[in-house]
C-alpha cells in the first residue's frame, strides 16, 4: 500500500525523527566520554561496556521474544543498547563481568520490561540496574580503579576512593582538590562519569541537534552550584565530582521518565540538584545523584498532571 | 442463641467480662513467664561473657562494676570481671560506640588478666548488611591485619590502618571499622581502670 | 460446609498475601530468611487459630456496636500471651523477629477474619478457617523468605547451595522484599489464571 493513502490521527507533519534516531544520537554524545574512559581505565573499561551491551540487547531480546511473545524484536529502536551504555557508564571498570550482568538483566528486566517495556517504565532503567548492584554489591561498587595506571589490568587493579568520598571522609579537603584534573576524568570513579569535559562537549551535541532541551540540565547544575554556595562549600568541586554531570545530561534527561513542560523540567532538575546535595552533604552515600534521578522520576507523573503546558488558543484565567 | 442487643449495660457487661478474662489469662502467665524471661536474659549475657574470656568458674554477673569512659554518651560501661579460684583471670567489658554508621554499637570485649584481647562480641549493630555488618567475623579474621585477637592494645595501635593503626579496616566501611575501634580502645581504658582499682585485691 | 474446602479457600482461593495483600508490614519485614519467615506464619497462624475460635465462641454474647474493640482485646490477649511464651522459651526467635510480634495484633489478617469469618460462622469452622489462612500466610511468607534468602545471601535454610559472596545483598534489605513479593504476586496470579 502507497503511504499516500495512509489515513491516521494527527499529528500529519513527521520531522522524520523516530525512537532510534534520537536513541543513536544519544549514543553518538556519549562517544567522547567513552573514548576517555577507555584512556584512563583501559581494557576494563572497554571489557565492562561491551558485556552491558551485549547484556542488555540479550536481555530486551528474550524478554520481548518468550515472555511478550513479540517476534520483532525492538533490538534496532537502539534503546537497550543505550541502557547498556548508561549503566556501563554507572558501573567501576574493575566490576566482575558476572556483576555486570546481573545489573543488565535487573535494568532491562526489572526496570524496563516488568511495567510493559519502553515508554512504559518508570525508572531511568539504567539506572535501576545501577542503584541495584550498589545496594547488592557494595564492596565491588565502591572500590574504583586508580586512572592511568591500571589501563592493562581488570580484576586486579589497585583501587582507590572517589574524590567526594574521600571528602565525606575527610581524608582531603576541598582545597586539596585539582580541578584540572577533574575536569578531564584523571580521578577515581565509574567509569562514565569522571570526563567532565568530554561529557559537557556531547551535551551540547544533543543540544545541537535538538535531541534534548537545556532546562533539565541547566537546573540540575545550576541547583546544585547555587546550594553549595550557599553552604559555603566549593561549588567547582561539587560540579565537577562524581556522577553530576553524566546525571543531570543523560540520565535525567530520558524522554519516558522526565516531565513534558519545560515548567515541569525546571521543577524536575531543582528536584534533583537539591536531593543530590542533601544525600553528599548529610546522607550516609558520599554521592546521590542516582537516587536523586530516581526520586524525581517517582514524582514525575505529579509534576506533568499539576504543571501543564497551555493549551493551543487557551487563555489565562483573569 | 440470639445476639445480645447493643444497649449499654449490656455493652459494659459484655466488654467488661471479657476484659477480666484477658487480664486474669495475661497475669497467669506473665507469673508463670517472669522467671524463664530473666532467666533467659542473664544466659545471653553469661554465654557473651563465656564466649569472650578464658575458663572462670565464679558468677561474673555478681562482681560487675559500672564505669564510666567515653564523654559522648550517658550509660555507664560495665565491666565483668572473672576469676578461677582466687585468681583474676581477665575481665569482659560491655560498652558501645555512639559513633557508627547507623548509630550506636554495642559490644563485649574480653581481655585476659594481662590486658591481651581474648575475644569480642558485638552484641546489638545498625550497620549496613555487607559492609558494617560483617565486624562480628572481621575483627577475628586470620589475613592480613584483620584480627584484633590475641592482640595488646598497649602495644599494637588499635586505629584503622588509614589513620596510621595496624588494623585492617573492613573493605568499604571506614567508619563502622573505626567505631568498632574506638569501642575496643574505651572498653579497654575500662579493663584498666579497673585493674588499676582493684589491683591490690 | 466443607472442611477442606475451607482450607483450600484459605490457602489459594483467599491467600492472605498473593490474593489479598493483607497483611504487607510483616510480609516484608520478617521475610529475610526462610526460617524467620516460616516462624512468623507459624506465630500469625497460632493467634488467628486461638482467636478464630474464641471469637466465634463469644460471638452471641459481643453487642454489635463494641464487636470491634472486643474482638481486639481478644486477639491481644493471644499476641501478649505469645510474645511472653517466645520471650521466655525462645529468646533468639523472639530476638530475630523482635517488634514484629507485637504487631500482629494489628495485622489486617487476624481481625479480618474475626470480622468476615469468625462472627459468622460455627467454632469448627473458624477453627479450619484459622488453620487454612494460617497455612496460606505461613506459606507464603516461607516461600518469599526463601527467595531472598537464596537471592540474598545464597542459603535456603542456612543451607549454603552457592557461595555468599554471589549473593544479591539487596534482597536481605527491604527493596529486595518489595522486588521479590511482585515477582511472586505476579507468578502466583498467572499460575491461578492457567489453571
Amino acid at each position: 500500500m502507497s503511504p499516500m493513502l495512509t489515513v491516521s490521527a494527527s499529528p500529519h507533519v513527521h520531522t522524520g525523527r523516530t525512537v532510534s534516531t534520537c536513541m543513536w544520537h544519544v549514543i553518538i554524545a556519549l562517544l567522547p566520554a567513552l573514548a576517555c574512559s577507555i584512556y584512563f581505565f583501559g581494557v576494563g573499561a572497554l571489557i565492562v561496556t561491551v558485556t552491558a551491551l551485549l547484556g542488555c540487547m540479550a536481555t530486551e531480546y528474550v524478554v520481548n521474544r518468550w515472555m511478550f511473545g513479540n517476534p520483532d524484536a525492538t533490538l534496532a529502536n537502539g534503546s537497550a543498547i543505550l541502557t547498556g551504555l548508561l549503566l556501563a557508564f554507572n558501573l567501576p571498570s574493575n566490576l566482575p563481568v558476572w556483576i555486570v550482568l546481573i545489573g543488565c538483566v535487573v535494568a532491562i528486566g526489572i526496570g524496563k520490561m516488568a511495567f510493559g517495556g519502553l515508554g512504559c517504565n518508570i525508572w531511568n532503567p539504567a539506572l535501576v540496574g545501577r542503584v541495584f548492584l550498589l545496594i547488592s554489591f557494595p564492596v565491588q561498587m565502591t572500590s574504583w580503579p586508580v586512572p592511568l595506571e591500571n589501563a592493562w589490568n581488570y580484576t586486579d587493579a589497585t583501587t582507590g576512593a572517589t574524590t567526594l568520598g574521600m571528602l565525606k571522609l575527610g581524608e582531603i579537603q576541598a582545597t586539596d582538590v585539582n580541578l584540572a584534573n577533574q575536569a578531564i576524568g584523571y580521578m577515581g570513579g565509574s567509569l562514565g562519569e569522571v570526563a567532565a569535559i568530554a561529557l559537557l562537549i556531547g551535551f551540547i551535541y544533543l543540544l545541537c541537534v535538538k535531541v534534548i532541551t537545556w532546562h533539565i540540565p541547566v537546573a540540575v547544575l545550576g541547583t546544585v552550584a547555587l546550594f553549595t554556595l550557599c553552604l559555603g562549600d566549593n561549588v567547582a568541586v561539587e560540579l565537577l565530582s562524581g556522577g553530576l554531570i553524566l546525571g543531570a545530561c543523560f540520565m535525567a534527561t530520558d524522554y519516558v521518565t522526565s516531565p513534558m513542560s519545560h515548567r515541569g523540567m525546571i521543577v524536575f532538575g531543582v528536584l534533583i540538584g537539591v536531593i543530590t546535595i542533601v544525600i553528599r552533604k548529610w546522607g550516609a552515600y558520599p554521592e546521590g545523584v542516582s537516587f536523586a534521578i530516581l526520586l524525581a522520576n517517582s514524582v514525575v507523573p505529579l509534576i506533568d498532571r499539576y504543571i501543564k503546558p497551555r493549551r493551543f488558543g487557551e487563555r489565562s484565567k483573569k | 442463641m440470639k445476639k445480645l442487643a447493643s444497649t449499654l449495660p449490656n455493652m459494659i457487661l459484655s466488654l467488661g467480662v471479657i476484659t477480666i478474662i484477658a487480664s486474669a489469662l495475661l497475669a497467669w502467665a506473665n507469673s508463670v513467664t517472669a522467671e524463664p524471661i530473666a532467666e533467659a536474659a542473664k544466659q545471653t549475657r553469661v554465654d557473651a561473657i563465656k564466649d569472650v574470656l578464658p575458663a572462670f568458674d565464679n558468677d561474673p554477673l555478681a562482681k560487675a562494676v559500672e564505669l564510666n569512659v567515653t564523654g559522648d554518651g550517658n550509660a555507664p560501661f560495665i565491666v565483668y570481671p572473672a576469676y578461677e579460684g582466687d585468681k583474676f583471670v581477665g575481665a569482659a567489658v560491655e560498652g558501645y560506640t555512639l559513633n557508627g554508621f547507623s548509630g550506636e554499637v554495642k559490644v563485649m570485649y574480653g581481655f585476659d588478666a594481662a590486658g591481651v584481647v581474648h575475644g569480642y562480641q558485638v552484641l546489638s549493630h545498625a550497620e549496613t548488611p555487607g559492609l558494617g555488618a560483617k565486624m562480628n567475623e572481621w575483627f577475628r579474621m586470620e589475613e592480613g591485619n584483620r584480627s584484633v585477637i590475641d592482640k595488646d592494645p598497649a602495644q599494637v595501635n588499635m586505629t584503622v590502618a588509614k589513620d596510621g593503626g595496624a588494623i585492617d579496616a573492613i573493605t568499604a566501611a571506614t567508619i563502622s571499622s573505626r567505631a568498632f575501634l574506638s569501642a575496643l580502645r574505651d572498653c579497654y581504658q575500662a579493663f584498666m581502670t579497673y585493674k588499676n582499682d582493684h589491683s591490690n585485691e | 460446609m466443607n472442611k477442606l474446602r475451607i482450607i483450600y479457600n484459605g490457602l489459594v482461593v483467599e491467600n492472605p498475601t498473593f490474593v489479598l495483600l493483607l497483611g504487607m508490614c510483616p510480609t516484608l519485614g520478617t521475610t529475610g530468611s526462610a526460617m524467620n519467615g516460616m516462624s512468623m506464619g507459624l506465630a500469625t497462624m497460632g493467634v488467628l487459630i486461638c482467636s478464630n475460635i474464641v471469637i466465634s465462641a463469644i460471638k452471641s454474647l459481643v453487642p454489635d456496636k463494641v464487636r470491634i474493640p472486643a474482638f481486639i482485646v481478644v486477639i491481644a490477649t493471644f499476641v501478649t500471651l505469645l510474645q511472653m511464651m517466645m520471650q521466655a522459651y525462645l529468646p533468639e526467635l523472639n530476638a530475630s523477629l523482635g517488634l514484629f510480634i507485637p504487631l500482629i495484633v494489628v495485622n489486617c489478617i487476624v481481625l479480618g477474619r474475626a470480622e468476615a469469618f469468625a462472627s459468622r460462622h460455627s467454632v469448627v469452622d473458624s477453627a479450619f478457617d484459622g488453620i487454612g489462612i494460617g497455612l496460606g500466610f505461613t506459606v507464603a511468607l516461607t516461600l518469599l523468605g526463601a527467595v531472598r534468602e537464596i537471592l540474598g545471601t545464597g542459603c535456603v535454610f542456612g543451607l549454603q547451595v552457592y557461595p555468599e559472596t554471589y549473593g544479591s545483598l539487596v534482597f536481605v534489605l527491604a527493596p529486595g522484599a518489595f522486588i521479590a513479593l511482585g515477582f511472586l504476586v505476579a507468578l502466583f496470579n498467572y499460575i491461578r489464571n492457567r489453571s
